[in-house]
Protein backbone atom coordinates (compact mmCIF):
# COMPACT_ATOMS: atom_id res chain seq x y z
CA UNK A 1 0.00 0.00 0.00
CA UNK A 2 2.69 2.44 1.10
CA UNK A 3 5.87 1.22 -1.45
CA UNK A 4 5.53 1.13 -5.42
CA UNK A 5 5.34 -1.81 -6.97
CA UNK A 6 6.92 -3.19 -10.50
CA UNK A 7 3.30 -1.89 -11.70
CA UNK A 8 1.82 0.31 -9.38
CA UNK A 9 2.74 3.63 -7.40
CA UNK A 10 2.07 3.15 -3.22
CA UNK A 11 0.79 5.88 -1.19
CA UNK A 12 3.44 7.93 -0.35
CA UNK A 13 4.88 8.31 -4.08
CA UNK A 14 1.21 9.27 -5.32
CA UNK A 15 0.57 12.00 -2.57
CA UNK A 16 4.71 13.25 -3.13
CA UNK A 17 3.36 13.29 -6.63
CA UNK A 18 0.25 15.49 -5.95
CA UNK A 19 1.13 17.89 -2.68
CA UNK A 20 4.44 18.92 -4.46
CA UNK A 21 2.35 19.29 -8.23
CA UNK A 22 -0.22 21.61 -6.55
CA UNK A 23 2.27 23.83 -4.43
CA UNK A 24 4.90 23.99 -7.47
CA UNK A 25 2.38 24.68 -9.48
CA UNK A 26 0.78 27.39 -7.01
CA UNK A 27 3.50 28.76 -6.42
CA UNK A 28 4.24 29.41 -10.49
CA UNK A 29 0.98 31.44 -10.14
CA UNK A 30 1.60 32.94 -6.81
CA UNK A 31 5.06 34.32 -8.15
CA UNK A 32 3.83 35.61 -11.38
CA UNK A 33 0.86 37.76 -9.32
CA UNK A 34 3.11 38.52 -6.60
CA UNK A 35 5.18 41.06 -8.83
CA UNK A 36 2.43 42.58 -10.09
CA UNK A 37 1.24 43.45 -7.24
CA UNK A 38 1.16 47.28 -6.89
CA UNK A 39 0.05 47.18 -2.80
CA UNK A 40 3.42 47.12 -0.98
CA UNK A 41 1.85 45.16 1.96
CA UNK A 42 0.68 42.38 0.11
CA UNK A 43 3.16 42.13 -1.81
CA UNK A 44 6.28 41.69 1.11
CA UNK A 45 3.35 39.47 2.64
CA UNK A 46 3.03 37.41 -0.88
CA UNK A 47 7.03 37.41 -1.55
CA UNK A 48 7.22 35.70 2.11
CA UNK A 49 4.60 32.92 1.33
CA UNK A 50 6.37 32.16 -2.09
CA UNK A 51 9.47 31.54 -0.24
CA UNK A 52 8.16 29.63 2.49
CA UNK A 53 6.39 27.14 0.18
CA UNK A 54 9.60 27.41 -2.41
CA UNK A 55 11.13 25.90 0.42
CA UNK A 56 8.89 23.63 1.31
CA UNK A 57 9.00 22.17 -2.37
CA UNK A 58 12.38 21.93 -2.24
CA UNK A 59 12.61 19.96 1.29
CA UNK A 60 9.78 17.86 0.41
CA UNK A 61 11.54 17.11 -3.50
CA UNK A 62 14.65 15.80 -1.47
CA UNK A 63 12.58 13.46 0.34
CA UNK A 64 10.74 12.33 -2.42
CA UNK A 65 13.98 11.51 -4.88
CA UNK A 66 15.00 9.78 -1.59
CA UNK A 67 11.85 7.58 -1.48
CA UNK A 68 12.02 7.23 -5.68
CA UNK A 69 15.74 5.54 -4.92
CA UNK A 70 14.32 3.24 -2.42
CA UNK A 71 11.16 2.15 -4.16
CA UNK A 72 10.63 0.10 -7.31
CA UNK A 73 9.86 1.65 -10.55
CA UNK A 74 6.37 0.94 -12.17
CA UNK A 75 7.15 -0.48 -15.39
CA UNK A 76 5.54 1.64 -18.78
CA UNK A 77 1.99 0.45 -19.78
CA UNK A 78 2.26 -2.16 -22.76
CA UNK A 79 -0.21 0.77 -24.18
CA UNK A 80 2.62 3.09 -24.90
CA UNK A 81 4.99 3.43 -27.72
CA UNK A 82 8.66 3.99 -28.09
CA UNK A 83 8.29 7.70 -28.43
CA UNK A 84 5.34 8.14 -26.20
CA UNK A 85 8.00 6.56 -23.49
CA UNK A 86 10.95 8.53 -24.40
CA UNK A 87 8.89 11.41 -24.48
CA UNK A 88 7.49 10.72 -21.52
CA UNK A 89 10.38 10.21 -19.19
CA UNK A 90 12.12 13.31 -20.66
CA UNK A 91 9.43 15.09 -18.94
CA UNK A 92 9.58 13.63 -15.76
CA UNK A 93 13.34 13.99 -15.55
CA UNK A 94 12.95 17.97 -16.83
CA UNK A 95 10.32 18.17 -14.00
CA UNK A 96 12.32 16.60 -11.11
CA UNK A 97 15.00 18.48 -12.66
CA UNK A 98 12.65 21.80 -11.75
CA UNK A 99 11.77 21.18 -8.54
CA UNK A 100 15.15 21.77 -7.36
CA UNK A 101 16.13 24.22 -10.16
CA UNK A 102 13.95 26.27 -10.08
CA UNK A 103 13.32 26.58 -6.11
CA UNK A 104 17.24 26.69 -5.53
CA UNK A 105 17.27 29.50 -7.93
CA UNK A 106 14.36 31.30 -6.12
CA UNK A 107 16.90 30.98 -3.14
CA UNK A 108 20.08 32.65 -4.97
CA UNK A 109 17.07 35.72 -5.68
CA UNK A 110 16.98 35.92 -2.13
CA UNK A 111 20.96 35.76 -1.44
CA UNK A 112 22.14 37.75 -4.25
CA UNK A 113 19.52 41.08 -3.17
CA UNK A 114 20.64 43.88 -1.30
CA UNK A 115 17.83 44.06 0.30
CA UNK A 116 19.07 40.78 2.12
CA UNK A 117 15.11 40.31 3.54
CA UNK A 118 15.99 37.08 5.60
CA UNK A 119 14.13 33.73 4.54
CA UNK A 120 11.74 33.00 7.92
CA UNK A 121 10.16 29.96 6.35
CA UNK A 122 6.59 29.93 7.20
CA UNK A 123 7.87 32.20 10.43
CA UNK A 124 9.70 29.49 12.31
CA UNK A 125 13.03 28.59 10.43
CA UNK A 126 15.26 31.20 9.34
CA UNK A 127 16.88 29.62 6.29
CA UNK A 128 20.48 31.29 5.56
CA UNK A 129 21.50 32.90 2.38
CA UNK A 130 23.38 31.43 0.08
CA UNK A 131 26.84 32.57 -0.23
CA UNK A 132 26.96 34.11 -4.04
CA UNK A 133 27.46 37.66 -4.84
CA UNK A 134 25.53 40.72 -3.47
CA UNK A 135 24.46 42.85 -6.14
CA UNK A 136 21.30 44.38 -8.18
CA UNK A 137 22.72 42.86 -11.33
CA UNK A 138 23.13 39.50 -9.46
CA UNK A 139 20.25 39.97 -8.37
CA UNK A 140 18.65 40.79 -11.68
CA UNK A 141 20.23 37.41 -13.49
CA UNK A 142 18.98 35.26 -10.78
CA UNK A 143 15.36 36.80 -10.88
CA UNK A 144 15.11 36.49 -14.47
CA UNK A 145 16.18 32.66 -14.28
CA UNK A 146 13.72 32.30 -11.67
CA UNK A 147 11.35 33.11 -13.89
CA UNK A 148 12.12 32.04 -17.01
CA UNK A 149 12.92 28.70 -15.41
CA UNK A 150 9.59 28.57 -13.39
CA UNK A 151 7.47 29.46 -17.03
CA UNK A 152 9.27 26.91 -18.67
CA UNK A 153 8.58 24.19 -16.29
CA UNK A 154 4.91 25.22 -16.43
CA UNK A 155 4.94 24.47 -19.61
CA UNK A 156 6.33 21.05 -19.32
CA UNK A 157 3.99 20.33 -16.61
CA UNK A 158 0.77 21.32 -18.90
CA UNK A 159 2.14 18.79 -21.43
CA UNK A 160 2.86 16.33 -18.69
CA UNK A 161 -1.02 17.02 -17.22
CA UNK A 162 -2.30 16.83 -21.23
CA UNK A 163 -0.24 13.60 -21.90
CA UNK A 164 -2.52 12.59 -18.15
CA UNK A 165 -5.42 13.56 -19.86
CA UNK A 166 -4.77 11.81 -23.14
CA UNK A 167 -3.94 8.55 -21.91
CA UNK A 168 -7.30 8.95 -19.35
CA UNK A 169 -9.74 10.18 -21.60
CA UNK A 170 -8.53 9.37 -25.30
CA UNK A 171 -6.80 6.05 -24.73
CA UNK A 172 -8.58 4.90 -21.90
CA UNK A 173 -5.42 3.42 -19.91
CA UNK A 174 -4.32 3.57 -16.54
CA UNK A 175 -1.85 6.00 -16.43
CA UNK A 176 -3.92 8.42 -14.51
CA UNK A 177 -5.47 5.97 -12.55
CA UNK A 178 -2.71 4.65 -11.00
CA UNK A 179 -1.09 7.82 -10.08
CA UNK A 180 -4.74 8.29 -8.16
CA UNK A 181 -4.90 5.26 -6.24
CA UNK A 182 -2.50 3.30 -4.44
CA UNK A 183 -1.54 -0.33 -6.26
CA UNK A 184 -3.77 0.08 -8.44
CA UNK A 185 -2.98 -2.73 -11.09
CA UNK A 186 -4.88 -5.32 -9.15
CA UNK A 187 -7.68 -3.08 -9.65
CA UNK A 188 -7.58 -2.06 -13.08
CA UNK A 189 -10.56 -3.88 -14.50
CA UNK A 190 -12.61 -2.03 -11.70
CA UNK A 191 -10.90 1.07 -12.65
CA UNK A 192 -11.68 0.60 -16.29
CA UNK A 193 -15.23 -0.14 -15.80
CA UNK A 194 -15.80 3.01 -13.76
CA UNK A 195 -14.31 5.18 -16.90
CA UNK A 196 -17.27 3.86 -18.31
CA UNK A 197 -14.76 2.00 -21.05
CA UNK A 198 -14.32 -1.76 -22.02
CA UNK A 199 -11.30 -1.50 -24.06
CA UNK B 1 11.34 64.67 19.62
CA UNK B 2 10.75 62.81 22.95
CA UNK B 3 14.38 62.93 22.92
CA UNK B 4 14.36 66.59 23.03
CA UNK B 5 12.28 67.04 26.27
CA UNK B 6 14.83 63.96 27.88
CA UNK B 7 17.37 66.75 26.95
CA UNK B 8 16.18 69.37 28.50
CA UNK B 9 15.33 67.91 31.91
CA UNK B 10 19.01 66.02 31.82
CA UNK B 11 20.28 69.54 31.50
CA UNK B 12 18.34 71.09 34.76
CA UNK B 13 20.01 68.03 36.14
CA UNK B 14 22.93 68.29 35.24
CA UNK B 15 23.05 72.64 36.21
CA UNK B 16 21.85 70.93 39.70
CA UNK B 17 24.42 68.76 39.96
CA UNK B 18 26.98 70.93 38.79
CA UNK B 19 25.31 73.58 41.57
CA UNK B 20 25.27 71.31 44.25
CA UNK B 21 28.62 69.71 43.82
CA UNK B 22 30.64 72.57 42.87
CA UNK B 23 28.84 76.27 44.40
CA UNK B 24 27.83 77.53 47.36
CA UNK B 25 23.80 78.14 47.07
CA UNK B 26 23.54 81.18 45.01
CA UNK B 27 26.06 80.11 42.68
CA UNK B 28 23.78 77.03 42.37
CA UNK B 29 20.96 79.25 41.25
CA UNK B 30 22.76 80.88 38.69
CA UNK B 31 23.78 77.24 37.01
CA UNK B 32 19.96 76.54 36.66
CA UNK B 33 18.81 80.18 35.15
CA UNK B 34 21.81 79.71 33.03
CA UNK B 35 20.84 76.65 31.73
CA UNK B 36 17.22 76.95 31.95
CA UNK B 37 15.23 78.11 28.78
CA UNK B 38 13.90 77.73 25.57
CA UNK B 39 16.23 75.92 22.64
CA UNK B 40 15.65 75.09 19.18
CA UNK B 41 16.80 71.78 17.69
CA UNK B 42 19.26 72.09 15.20
CA UNK B 43 19.74 70.49 11.89
CA UNK B 44 23.03 68.99 13.09
CA UNK B 45 20.87 66.87 15.54
CA UNK B 46 21.07 63.00 14.23
CA UNK B 47 18.02 60.95 14.36
CA UNK B 48 18.63 57.38 13.97
CA UNK B 49 17.04 53.92 13.71
CA UNK B 50 17.49 50.52 13.74
CA UNK B 51 15.22 47.53 13.36
CA UNK B 52 16.44 44.44 14.06
CA UNK B 53 15.98 41.27 11.93
CA UNK B 54 15.40 37.79 12.66
CA UNK B 55 19.03 36.30 12.10
CA UNK B 56 21.01 38.95 13.25
CA UNK B 57 21.26 42.32 11.16
CA UNK B 58 18.62 44.72 10.29
CA UNK B 59 17.79 47.81 8.85
CA UNK B 60 19.85 51.12 9.85
CA UNK B 61 19.10 53.91 9.06
CA UNK B 62 17.97 58.01 9.85
CA UNK B 63 15.92 60.94 9.21
CA UNK B 64 17.37 64.26 7.46
CA UNK B 65 14.77 66.58 8.15
CA UNK B 66 13.12 67.58 11.54
CA UNK B 67 12.45 70.47 13.67
CA UNK B 68 11.75 71.05 17.64
CA UNK B 69 12.03 72.98 19.92
CA UNK B 70 12.36 72.31 23.79
CA UNK B 71 11.95 74.12 26.80
CA UNK B 72 14.05 73.61 30.35
CA UNK B 73 12.55 75.07 33.24
CA UNK B 74 14.95 76.09 36.00
CA UNK B 75 12.45 75.64 38.82
CA UNK B 76 10.81 72.28 38.32
CA UNK B 77 12.15 69.97 35.69
CA UNK B 78 8.78 68.08 35.09
CA UNK B 79 7.67 71.48 34.04
CA UNK B 80 9.72 71.07 30.78
CA UNK B 81 8.56 70.43 27.64
CA UNK B 82 9.61 69.42 24.35
CA UNK B 83 7.53 69.24 20.83
CA UNK B 84 9.56 67.38 17.84
CA UNK B 85 8.53 66.96 14.33
CA UNK B 86 10.03 64.31 12.09
CA UNK B 87 9.50 64.48 8.28
CA UNK B 88 9.76 60.43 7.20
CA UNK B 89 9.97 61.35 3.58
CA UNK B 90 13.53 62.08 4.40
CA UNK B 91 14.07 58.96 5.91
CA UNK B 92 17.80 57.56 4.60
CA UNK B 93 19.21 54.07 4.71
CA UNK B 94 21.69 54.22 1.66
CA UNK B 95 18.96 51.67 0.09
CA UNK B 96 16.40 53.36 -2.41
CA UNK B 97 14.20 50.52 -2.88
CA UNK B 98 14.22 49.93 1.36
CA UNK B 99 13.66 54.11 1.18
CA UNK B 100 10.80 53.77 -1.07
CA UNK B 101 8.85 50.93 0.64
CA UNK B 102 9.50 53.24 3.99
CA UNK B 103 7.99 56.25 2.63
CA UNK B 104 4.91 54.25 0.78
CA UNK B 105 1.57 53.63 2.62
CA UNK B 106 3.22 50.13 3.99
CA UNK B 107 5.08 51.84 6.07
CA UNK B 108 4.68 56.39 7.16
CA UNK B 109 2.86 56.75 3.93
CA UNK B 110 4.12 60.36 3.66
CA UNK B 111 2.36 60.93 0.95
CA UNK B 112 -0.66 61.35 3.30
CA UNK B 113 1.09 61.62 6.55
CA UNK B 114 3.86 63.72 6.05
CA UNK B 115 4.76 64.38 9.54
CA UNK B 116 5.57 62.53 12.72
CA UNK B 117 5.08 64.43 16.32
CA UNK B 118 6.04 64.06 19.66
CA UNK B 119 4.92 65.98 22.41
CA UNK B 120 5.84 65.46 25.74
CA UNK B 121 3.63 65.02 28.81
CA UNK B 122 6.20 64.04 31.51
CA UNK B 123 9.20 64.42 32.05
CA UNK B 124 11.00 62.33 34.91
CA UNK B 125 14.68 63.34 36.26
CA UNK B 126 16.56 59.94 36.62
CA UNK B 127 19.76 60.60 38.24
CA UNK B 128 22.21 63.41 38.46
CA UNK B 129 22.25 63.88 34.08
CA UNK B 130 19.58 61.75 32.98
CA UNK B 131 15.62 61.93 32.66
CA UNK B 132 12.69 59.91 31.01
CA UNK B 133 10.30 61.72 28.67
CA UNK B 134 7.05 60.21 28.10
CA UNK B 135 5.05 62.05 25.75
CA UNK B 136 2.45 60.81 22.86
CA UNK B 137 3.99 60.22 19.78
CA UNK B 138 2.00 60.51 16.18
CA UNK B 139 2.47 58.91 13.57
CA UNK B 140 0.21 57.48 10.38
CA UNK B 141 -2.29 59.41 12.56
CA UNK B 142 -2.47 57.24 15.23
CA UNK B 143 -1.70 58.65 18.63
CA UNK B 144 0.31 56.91 21.35
CA UNK B 145 2.43 56.66 24.56
CA UNK B 146 6.14 56.84 24.11
CA UNK B 147 9.02 57.54 26.04
CA UNK B 148 12.97 58.05 25.40
CA UNK B 149 15.45 58.29 27.99
CA UNK B 150 17.80 61.52 27.41
CA UNK B 151 21.16 61.49 29.08
CA UNK B 152 22.75 65.27 29.07
CA UNK B 153 26.39 65.02 27.04
CA UNK B 154 27.57 68.84 26.67
CA UNK B 155 26.43 72.03 27.04
CA UNK B 156 27.54 75.54 27.11
CA UNK B 157 25.84 79.33 27.58
CA UNK B 158 23.47 79.21 24.50
CA UNK B 159 23.96 75.05 23.15
CA UNK B 160 23.02 71.94 24.88
CA UNK B 161 22.98 68.53 23.21
CA UNK B 162 21.84 65.40 24.56
CA UNK B 163 21.83 61.82 23.76
CA UNK B 164 18.34 60.06 23.62
CA UNK B 165 17.60 56.50 22.90
CA UNK B 166 14.19 54.72 23.24
CA UNK B 167 11.75 51.86 21.35
CA UNK B 168 8.86 52.33 20.02
CA UNK B 169 6.28 49.80 19.04
CA UNK B 170 5.57 50.30 15.19
CA UNK B 171 2.43 48.41 15.57
CA UNK B 172 0.48 51.00 17.43
CA UNK B 173 1.18 53.14 14.20
CA UNK B 174 0.18 50.74 11.86
CA UNK B 175 3.27 49.80 10.91
CA UNK B 176 3.53 46.35 11.37
CA UNK B 177 4.87 45.46 7.78
CA UNK B 178 7.47 42.36 8.22
CA UNK B 179 6.85 41.04 11.35
CA UNK B 180 8.17 38.91 12.68
CA UNK B 181 10.64 38.86 10.30
CA UNK B 182 11.80 42.70 11.14
CA UNK B 183 11.21 43.52 14.56
CA UNK B 184 8.11 45.29 15.99
CA UNK B 185 10.75 47.23 18.28
CA UNK B 186 12.43 50.59 16.38
CA UNK B 187 15.79 51.75 18.49
CA UNK B 188 15.82 55.28 18.23
CA UNK B 189 19.56 57.04 18.74
CA UNK B 190 19.77 60.28 18.97
CA UNK B 191 21.98 63.10 19.08
CA UNK B 192 19.98 66.52 19.48
CA UNK B 193 21.59 69.41 20.09
CA UNK B 194 19.37 72.90 21.24
CA UNK B 195 20.97 76.39 20.30
CA UNK B 196 19.12 78.88 22.76
CA UNK B 197 16.02 80.79 20.83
Amino acid sequence: MLRNTKDSFGLVSILFHWIIGFIFLGQIALGYLMVRVSDFTLQFSLYQWHKSFGFLVLGLSAFRLLWKAANARPRDLASMGQMERVAAHGAHIALYASLFIVPLTGWAVASSSPLQIPTFMFNLVVIPQLPIAISDSAEAFWSASHAWLAYLSAVIAVAHILAALHHHFWKRDTVLIRMLRPNAAKRRHQAIKLTGKSS
Amino acid sequence: MSTTSGLFSTVLRAGIAALLAASPVGAQADTLSEVAGRYNIQPSSRVAFTVTQVGGGGINGNFKKFSGVFSLNNSDISRSTINFTLYPESVSTGQARVESFLRSDAVFDSANFPTITFKSTQITQTSPDTAEVAGILTARGKSSPASFQANLSDHGKNSITFHVQGKVMRSRYGMDVGTPIYSNVVQFDMIIRGQRS
